[in-house]
């Protein structure tokens, strides 16, 4: 699967991104800068990293939603092509409405960095398949705005379509009913506080992201 | 022109901020506080003077990038 990691001024995730998505497929994905306005021609995954896109200013990913390549991911997510964004791809993809809900200031309003333990809450996504549904993982997360927060007909809604895709097992933010990471309704659009791409490698400490990237991209 | 926008967050989103000002305040002796919210002031500078135009156009822009309707809301005051 030809894949895309976009780079926007401030993210610190691309080089991770890049490095997973290789390590599963043996293809290095194509870095793409914000201000394109184009994917690669043939681009079928698009990962939008973490960091901190335009220093979190006015609101976390608020800028970079807006930036020239959104409408090309926006369109592209529309032909149901996977998107994954991991934390601020996160908040990128909620502020550019291709996911619910928004992320907000941590609930103890402190930045937490450690490795967070989820749970599998939908094991029939692209994004999960490799996994056994309620498995257990431990994920690094590295945020100050992970909060996630939707009105309460959004979060049963969500609930009942099985777009909660990962909880925490130990709420680290304050998110509404422990939620780490949803799609959209149609499945083909993730958004992930904690890093996958972090736990690919035992020199990450441990190898429990990798079933994403493989059930996604699939692997020997 | 001038507008000055006052973006905040919407009732019953919770403001872990705002809570941490109200306690701060209660901290230092001022137990009248209740609550607090804590919210943005944003200022353009605008051309023009049409002032019913500069609206249109400013909740345009507070629409679709100075506010994220999911948890805020906001007003404008143009002079």
């Amino acid at each position: 699967m030809k894949s895309a990691v976009i780079v926007f001024p401030g993210s610190n995730c691309d080089r991770d991104a890049h490095d997973a998505i290789e390590k599963v497929t043996g293809h290095k994905p194509a870095m793409v800068w914000h201000q394109d306005s184009d994917l690669p021609e043939g681009t079928e995954f698009v990962m939008v990293p973490g960091g901190f896109s335009y220093g979190d200013y006015l609101r976390c990913g608020s800028m970079a939603s807006r930036s020239a390549i959104m409408p090309a991911i926006v369109a592209h997510a529309a032909t149901g092509a996977p998107v994954l964004g991991v934390c601020n791809g996160f908040q990128i993809l909620t502020e550019s409405g291709l996911l619910p809900g928004a992320l907000m200031r941590n609930a103890g309003l402190k930045f937490v960095c450690e490795k967070a333990p989820l749970t599998v809450e939908n094991a029939n996504t692209q994004f999960t398949s490799r996994y056994e549904a309620g498995a257990q993982l431990l994920v690094p997360i590295a945020h100050h705005d992970g909060n996630y927060f939707a009105d309460p007909d959004t979060l049963d809604r969500i609930e009942g379509e099985g777009q909660v895709v990962f909880r925490y097992g130990r709420n680290p933010n304050g998110s509404a009913r422990d939620i780490a990471g949803i799609t959209n309704e149609q499945g083909n659009v993730m958004g992930m506080m904690p890093h996958p791409e972090r736990a690919v490698d035992m020199g990450h400490g441990g190898t429990d992201g990798l079933a994403l990237f493989e059930s996604l991209l699939g692997s020997a | 022109m001038k507008a000055k926008i006052h973006v905040y967050l919407k009732p019953g989103v919770l403001d872990p901020q705002g809570a941490a000002v109200a306690g701060a305040l209660h901290n230092m002796g001022y137990d009248e506080v209740t609550a607090a919210r804590q919210g943005k002031l944003i200022e353009l500078d605008l051309t023009g003077d049409d002032v019913e135009a500069a609206r249109k156009r400013v909740d345009e822009m507070c629409a679709k990038l100075l506010s994220n309707p999911v948890i805020e809301s906001y007003s404008i005051e143009l002079a």
